[in-house]
């Protein structure tokens, strides 16, 4: 991000940005960042909450009006409202949806594929619902319907390899954008209910209750063996670093020790 | 909540290593008054309309996002599946603030807003970005754009 401000001031355009990683901000020193102690992904801070997000913009434009150049690193006074209120409530939320109980073995006879249909089936009143009040979606990358994603994902499990549904893109690249699609409709429709939550939160209950989650760790070590029979990178980079994020992986392993 | 103590340990040494450029010269433009300003804003989201080529990892080039577009059209291709996406997928403001800058202009907090604004991928060099990000700049000028609120995700 610093050194896309770099460019743009060097090219007589004034900038001023949001900087999450501060180390990072105080190593490519840009003209002028404004730290915000804010979740990653969330760089104004608040979904659905316009007078903090405005306080947020205000501050980082009136970065512009120091003459204190030609570095300006300044820092938010304040955490969002919506992590503390989820902090507050740390181990209260939770996903207002009634999902069927997981089986004990999911890998066994099709048994992903059943069990995700059926959380489909019991989430997907709530995605409308939030598809109606939100008036969009984010679900889309894939091209794919949800049960097509369900299909797509499962045959890997099944041990078998896919047709490629999209040949402009590898069947790598297809297979992230549908677990991206798979996850939002699940977040989606879990968020559809107001409250607090953060993004931890529902990564928690996302990777750790659903048959979905499950399916992603299963599948795994399945991708990172078709990327090594395979000779391919993003397959492999898929496997291990873009299927599970990193925080999940050390709660799994927090919660096995 | 990003304060890196508070990331788990995996999460935290990557995120203070990650290699950052050093430039030599420290440009600094100063602009018009805010009440002036004509303001777009650049993401690092991967942010994208549904019909766009995606952004694809490593890819130092940009998708354009019209200012006037249904939040319903845009979707996120970004790569990375270490930072929360919930929030976008509740409110895109949280991400691309428009609604909020465009506030902004209709109450003369600053002049306007450009008629696009612009996407990369973030997780990627830089340095494979500057001659998008150069170009770029030609367009927002072209638009006269004066000033510009970059955001990582």
């Amino acid at each position: 991000m610093g050194g896309l401000a770099h460019f743009l001031e060097d090219e007589g355009l004034a900038t001023t940005q949001i900087s999450l990683i501060r180390p990072q901000t105080e190593n490519t020193k840009p003209p002028r960042a404004l730290w915000v102690p804010f979740e990653l992904g969330r760089p104004m801070g608040a979904p659905n909450d316009a007078a903090f997000q405005l306080r947020v913009l205000r501050a980082a434009l009136a970065l512009l009006e120091r003459t204190d150049g030609p570095v300006v690193l300044e820092d938010f006074p304040d955490d969002a409202p919506t992590d503390t209120a989820a902090q507050e409530n740390d181990e209260g939320w939770f996903c207002p949806i009634s999902l069927p109980p997981l089986a004990m073995d999911l890998a066994a006879g099709g048994g992903f594929k059943t069990a995700m249909a059926a959380e489909i089936a019991g989430l997907s009143t709530w995605y409308d619902i939030a598809l109606r009040e939100r008036g969009r979606t984010t679900v889309g990358l894939s091209g794919l319907a949800v049960d097509e994603i369900v299909d797509f994902v499962c045959a890997f499990l099944d041990g078998r390899v896919p047709e490629n549904p999209n040949g402009e893109l590898s069947l790598g690249q297809n297979l992230k954008f549908a677990v991206e699609d798979l996850k939002a409709y699940y977040r989606e429709a879990a968020g559809a209910q107001p409250g607090h939550n953060t993004g931890k939160q529902m990564n928690n209950w996302f990777y750790g209750q659903t048959a979905a989650g499950t399916a992603l760790y299963a599948l795994w070590p399945i991708a990172a063996e078709l990327a090594r029979q395979r000779d391919d990178g993003f397959m492999k980079t898929f496997a291990n670093l873009l299927l599970i994020p990193a925080s999940q992986k050390f709660r799994a392993e927090k919660e096995e020790a | 909540m990003v304060r890196l103590a508070d990331l788990d340990e995996p999460e935290r040494s990557h995120l203070g290593t990650i290699p950052c450029p050093d430039f030599e010269t420290r440009p600094w433009v100063n602009g018009p008054a805010m009440a002036a300003r004509r303001v777009a804003m650049v993401s690092t989201a991967a942010l994208q309309h549904r019909d766009d080529r995606p952004l694809l990892a490593g890819a130092g080039d940009y998708r354009v996002i019209a200012n006037d577009a249904p939040d319903g059209d845009l979707v996120m291709a970004h790569i990375s599946t270490n930072f929360d996406r919930s929030g976008f997928e509740q409110d895109l403001n949280v991400v691309l603030p428009r609604d909020r800058l465009r506030e902004m202009a209709a109450a003369g907090e600053i002049g306007s807003v450009g008629k696009y604004h612009y996407a990369f991928m973030g997780s990627t060099n830089p340095g494979g970005m500057e001659t998008a990000a150069r170009e770029m700049a030609g367009h927002l000028k072209a638009d006269g754009v004066d000033t510009v609120f970059l955001l990582p995700v």
